[in-house]
């Protein structure tokens, strides 16, 4: 169980990152490494060279704007989980970064890793998806940032090409009228979920004007399904979603237990995420006569 | 031709010690083999059982998930340098190595360096748990001896040997 040789740079400044992916095709960024070492140490993957982005100044920055929350590529996920303002402006991640492995592997990990590992048992880039958030990547040639619905072309694939670096994630905020839920059941707590999901739901008084729910670890890639036709019919609402998804055979879990955890869920994570809008709403009406 | 070799410079238990490693030496091996550091066990080598925990700026962290290479700019803290200064050459057990030594907190020990370092960040953290919340801080570590009752028992103990002592 060790890695196979490579070379090894240490860049201090991101230019010499940039430069050192676009002269080896090979090469590999190393960040957190909680995802990347143990697939070296299988010799799953076995990269002729990794750059080693930890050095690089300014990338474990976690601030908020109008836009949203944004999460430097350097930003560990303990660091996220931890952030007032990530909890304040959008909720979700909060709450599935909570279940994101163990607080060990959350210590060293890194959220913008995660999103473009693109493991669609993974939480972060099923929640990234769901919001409509974005990755903006860096290379040679400049910078792009790429939607959230663009990132993933399959299992462990992004959209990323090999010269490129993501330097920063974006979430959007919570936006007035909405709530958000998340569960997911494990084997154990800590361990990848059978199932996880997501869900926004946005109100307008006592009418639901969207549900939007977002699955893990049933379908090869991060998928969203639109909910609001099927509010109120908990089995149109998890036909609508299964006929988007693939659920599996594995050791951990029949295809037909994961359906089953996916009708459970659907409804659990809705109704959360309609209280929790509910709650926001009277909250801010409180505030607003107050 | 030779695998390129890297001169660094690793911080371990406050003491500077330099080694010359392949870029792939994980930072396991680096303590084990290079710096002889065998308190650091390694179970699975891929980041379950948590017998390879360390701190990284005081952080628990897998050591078999990050390379030597990689751990140049940070302060690591093994099993070796829990103990505290009580005046002697050797110094006194700290009181999460105390509280599992009263309560039966291992029996084989494979798995106890890394318990001792988790449990030691996160009584820092949150130097009273409930029950709950030291069972949340074990459930990153695997022990196949104990059923983790014990050790459960141990973190609550240690919170109140460490309340003794300050």
């Amino acid at each position: 169980m060790k890695p196979a040789p490579f070379a090894y740079l240490r860049p201090q400044g991101l230019q010499h990152a940039l430069e050192a992916l676009a002269a080896d095709p090979g090469a590999k960024v190393l960040a957190g490494g909680q995802s990347l070492v143990p697939l070296l140490s299988m010799r799953l993957a076995a990269p002729s060279t990794l750059v080693d982005i930890n050095a690089l100044p300014g990338l474990d920055r976690v601030w908020a704007d109008d836009d949203g929350v944004h999460v430097g590529a350097l930003a560990r996920h303990a660091d996220v989980l931890a952030s007032p303002d990530v909890r304040r402006v959008q909720p979700l991640v909060s709450q599935a970064l909570s279940q994101v492995a163990h607080a060990t592997i959350r210590n060293r990990g890194t959220t913008v890793g995660s999103i473009v590992h693109a493991d669609a048992a993974a939480e972060m880039p099923m929640v990234i998806t769901l919001l409509g958030g974005s990755v903006t990547v860096a290379s040679t040639a400049g910078e792009r940032t790429i939607p959230a619905e663009e990132l993933y072309a399959g299992p462990l694939e992004s959209t990323l090409r090999h010269d490129e670096v993501a330097v920063h994630a974006t979430f959007p905020a919570l936006a007035p009228g909405e709530g958000v839920g998340f569960a997911e059941v494990a084997r154990r707590h800590g361990d990848y979920a059978l199932v996880g999901v997501g869900a926004v739901v946005r109100i307008d008084g006592d009418d639901v004007v969207s549900a939007r729910a977002g699955y893990l670890s049933v379908s090869d890639v991060p998928t969203v399904v639109d909910l609001t036709e099927t509010w109120g019919d908990h089995d149109a609402a998890a036909h609508r979603a299964l006929s988007a998804l693939d659920p599996a055979d594995d050791i951990h879990a029949t295809a037909a237990y994961r359906a089953h955890l996916v009708r459970v869920l659907t409804a659990r994570v809705l109704a959360a995420a309609y209280d929790d809008a509910r709650t926001r709403a009277s909250a801010g009406r409180d505030r607003d006569d107050g | 031709m030779g695998e390129e070799l890297h001169d660094i410079r690793l911080s371990v238990n406050g003491l500077v010690r330099e080694v010359r490693v392949p870029a792939r030496r994980l930072l396991s091996d680096a303590l084990r083999h290079d710096l002889g550091l065998t308190g650091t066990h390694v179970g699975c080598e891929h980041g379950v059982c948590g017998a390879c925990t360390v701190l990284v700026d005081g952080r628990p962290v897998r050591s078999c998930l990050m390379f030597a290479v990689s751990a140049v700019d940070c302060s690591i803290t093994t099993v070796e340098g829990l103990t505290e200064p009580d005046g002697s050459p050797e110094g006194r057990l700290s009181a999460v190595q105390q509280a599992f030594a009263e309560c039966h907190g291992l029996q084989c020990g494979f798995c106890t360096p890394g318990f001792l370092t988790t449990i030691t960040a996160g009584l820092r953290d949150n130097p009273a748990p409930t029950e709950d919340e030291a069972r949340e801080m074990i459930a990153g570590n695997l022990c196949r001896c104990t059923g983790y009752v014990n050790i459960v028992k141990s973190v609550l103990r240690a919170s109140q040997i460490a309340e003794e002592r300050s």
